[in-house]
């Protein structure tokens, strides 16, 4: 099994997640991670879907995505081609002697301390998977009480945009 | 053109404006407003049926009879449920069909209202698309939208639920709506690089098989296979799905591959180095144990659909593209490499095949009680009604013996429900095919399980003038599964048993109970006589009951998940594939 990163564009309609989400279960592929948020163009959602597959079956994941109507384009981002980010909040048990150390720690990681309490601390960070993954086994021995985090975001490096056509397409139609 | 009108009557126009002639259904609170206008169409005729189920079957009849897009209507909630399998029928077969259903009213959805279901969620997984129309705005261009959709790229069944106030409310009609499907780009034209790479092969190969799905059809493309096959001199096979597209009198037609195909097109299949697959999916009802199917075959496969090339199989040259294009492109392509001296040397191949054929043609077991084979009333079906007839079928032994035993010439002739596998498919579907054909002769041929499952529609082809002919083949049984506890479940025949023999219910009283006439046929010498008294009868429909023999089974059979390889021809009856001559 390898993982793959996959940016699809669709159409922002009430129910194109749902789709989507069934499709994966329906044809048994198994989602590691998914996120969907608005692009620069009112009418086109982008999601990015991380998925584990081997090489068949993942071309079989994009032409069944293809086929639904409301899917206008699938990129799959090569690793060493993208920016990958995740986000993650954590909240830390801390005391007045631990502070400092996980503050450190909120340093060395370049994550950002968003609130404080007399005995817990909640540390925002973005960065990879591995990178949010070493964090969290820092953090560990200190407490973690609670722990949140979002799906894989990723955009391809360079100059070039994959929505631009697509949006050629919608203005097409408009 | 624009006109102030409410949704129910913008919903009509538009259906009169995308060429709906019949539409099957019944109303219900929540669709009511729609049948209101619908009430005075002029254009329009909409055929009440006596189950939502019947009227999903009656659209893919009509849908497949005639190559135009089917449409039932239906309620909230159960209505619309009643609809789901026909959907999924015609998903899993490509159909043509639209389903408009009444949804609730707006601010009502999601209340668990009375008659409330999410039909756009419940069938996400069964259709090409669906909507859900909240604003009655939008119902123009949404009914065109779907009618686009099913009938485009590889067809299927597209709902269009409609919630009771947009129905209700009015706009502003104007016709063409501009379609906003930026996402919808089915490809037709096929490469010509693999197309050029496609005549390669087929002219270096020496076993090849035209493996035929029923996409062909949907295309349009039986005559251009006529064509290339006979260009080539290539023999076919025809799927369950394509009894019809290329002529089963054809010299080079070797029959039905698959589970209960014959010798002569499995073993084509198996032992061909090209499998030229055109419009087909490589269903596991025609490739039995995929790993040694073919197995020395490399594969071209033609399919509009890209998600179907190499799902199943690998495909050596994949084409995406309109099966009519893709054939038309590949013999001018093979007819390129004819003129430069290239041709395909088969001789050998059709000696082979042909030993197949002849030692192993389809036959059939006759019982010394005297009693009726249902075999042979396909036989006589064929003979005496013609390939010029429609005949549709249900699911199960009836359903195969349809596919084997009656001779096909044209495509589209044989309607059955291949992918699903629906039983209770053969009346409404045969009903609809006789309203888009009324000048065709139209033939169910249905199990007595399958016929207790869909034969009230039978009150409807008697009250609106459909002259159905209905061949119930009465053996007593669920006879398919009656079939596998023969052979798979040491003869313990768990609820298989319906007792019909008991005539009950006694089909030829329930015929006359809905205004048909009945008749029964229990003896080998009665069958002609029988089957010419209903073709005389042209203003009722006819049910016939023949009462066959229980243990008829369907030969060959490829038992489920096994190699193709090891078919047999009649119990513990295999065949030699070595045969020389």
């Amino acid at each position: 099994m390898s993982t793959h990163t996959l940016s699809v564009l669709v159409e922002n309609k009430p129910g194109v997640l749902a789709r989507v989400a069934s499709l994966f279960s329906r044809r048994g592929f198994n989602i590691d991670s998914l996120a969907v948020g608005p692009t620069e163009h009112d009418d086109i959602s982008r999601m990015t879907i991380v998925v584990s597959v081997e090489e068949l079956p993942l071309e079989q994941v994009t032409k069944q995505l293809n086929k639904l109507v409301n899917v206008l384009k699938i990129v799959e981002l090569d690793t060493a081609q993208s920016v990958q980010r995740e986000l993650m909040l954590i909240k830390v048990r801390t005391d007045a002697d631990s502070r400092s150390h996980v503050l450190e720690l909120v340093n060395l990681f370049r994550a950002r301390c968003v609130d404080v309490a007399p005995d817990a601390v909640t540390i925002e960070v973005t960065g990879t998977m591995d990178k949010l993954e070493a964090f969290v086994r820092v953090l560990e021995p200190y407490g973690i009480k609670e722990l949140v985090q979002s799906g894989m975001v990723a955009i391809g490096r360079g100059a070039r945009s994959i929505t631009d056509r697509s949006l050629r397409a919608l203005d097409r139609t408009a | 053109m624009t006109e102030e009108m409410t949704g129910a009557q913008a919903l009509v126009r538009a259906l009169e404006h995308v060429g709906v002639d019949t539409v099957f259904g019944i109303p219900g609170g929540a669709i009511l407003p729609a049948y209101d206008p619908l009430y005075d169409s002029t254009k329009v005729r909409h055929v009440l049926v006596r189950h939502e189920q019947g009227a999903g079957h009656a659209a893919e009849g009509y849908a497949q009879a005639t190559g135009k897009v089917g449409v039932c209507m239906a309620t909230s909630g159960p209505g619309a449920t009643n609809l789901v399998t026909a959907i999924a029928d015609a998903y899993m077969d490509s159909v043509p069909m639209v389903a408009i259903t009444g949804q609730v009213a707006t601010p009502m959805i999601g209340t668990d209202a009375f008659q409330e279901a999410d039909i756009s969620g419940i069938t996400m997984p069964i259709t090409k698309h669906n909507f859900l129309v909240t604003e009655v705005e939008d119902i123009p261009r949404t009914i065109a939208e779907a009618f686009h959709i099913a009938s485009t790229g590889r067809p299927g069944p597209v709902l269009v639920d409609i919630a009771k106030d947009a129905l209700q409310n009015t706009t502003t009609f104007s016709w063409p709506p501009v379609m906003q499907l930026p996402g919808y780009r089915p490809v037709t034209r096929p490469h010509s690089k693999q197309i050029r790479e496609a005549a390669r092969l087929i002219v270096e190969s020496r076993r090849p098989v035209l493996y035929v799905g029923g996409g062909v059809h949907k295309a349009g493309a039986a005559p251009e296979l006529l064509r290339l096959a006979e260009l080539t001199g290539i023999p076919v096979v025809t799927t369950l799905m394509a009894r019809g597209t290329f002529p089963d009198s054809h010299r080079q037609h070797m029959g039905m591959p698959g589970m209960h195909g014959s010798v002569s097109a499995v073993g084509a299949l198996q032992r061909s180095d090209l499998l030229i697959a055109l419009g087909t999916r490589f269903d596991d009802r025609v490739t039995g144990d995929l790993s040694s199917f073919a197995p020395n075959a490399k594969v071209v496969h033609a399919d509009i659909d890209p998600a179907e090339i190499s799902k199943n199989r690998h495909a050596d040259v994949p084409i995406v593209g309109d099966c009519r294009e893709v054939i038309t492109d590949l013999i001018a392509a093979i007819e390129h490499e004819h003129a430069e001296g290239r041709k395909g040397d088969y001789d050998e191949w059709w000696t082979l095949l042909d030993g197949y054929r002849r030692t192993y043609p389809l036959g059939y077991e006759e019982f010394a009680d005297g009693s009726l084979a249902p075999q042979y009333v396909m036989e006589r079906l064929s003979a005496i009604v013609g390939p010029d007839a429609y005949y549709t079928a249900g699911v199960g032994q009836h359903q195969m013996w349809a596919a084997q035993f009656i001779g096909y010439e044209n495509p589209g002739t044989f309607i059955n429900s291949g992918g699903a596998g629906t039983m209770g498919f053969a009346v409404p579907a045969a009903m609809g095919a006789k309203m888009g054909r009324p000048e065709s002769t139209v033939w169910a041929i249905d199990g007595d399980g399958c016929f207790q499952m869909t034969n009230q529609e039978l009150a409807t082809c008697a009250i609106e003038g459909v002259p159905i002919k209905v061949a119930v083949i009465n053996n007593g049984n669920l006879g398919m599964v009656r079939q596998w506890q023969t052979l798979f479940y040491n003869q313990r025949y768990s609820n298989t048993d319906l007792q019909t023999v008991r005539r009950i219910p006694d089909f030829v009283k329930l015929a006359e109970a809905y205004g048909c006439v009945g008749l029964r046929c229990e003896r080998p010498e009665d069958v002609d006589a029988t089957i010419r008294k209903a073709m005389e009868i042209n203003d009722v429909p006819v049910v016939v009951d023949f009462v066959v023999h229980q243990d008829a089974m369907v030969w060959p059979m490829v038992a489920a998940g096994t190699s193709n390889d090891d078919i047999k021809y009649a119990r513990d009856m295999a065949p030699k594939w070595e045969i020389e001559d």
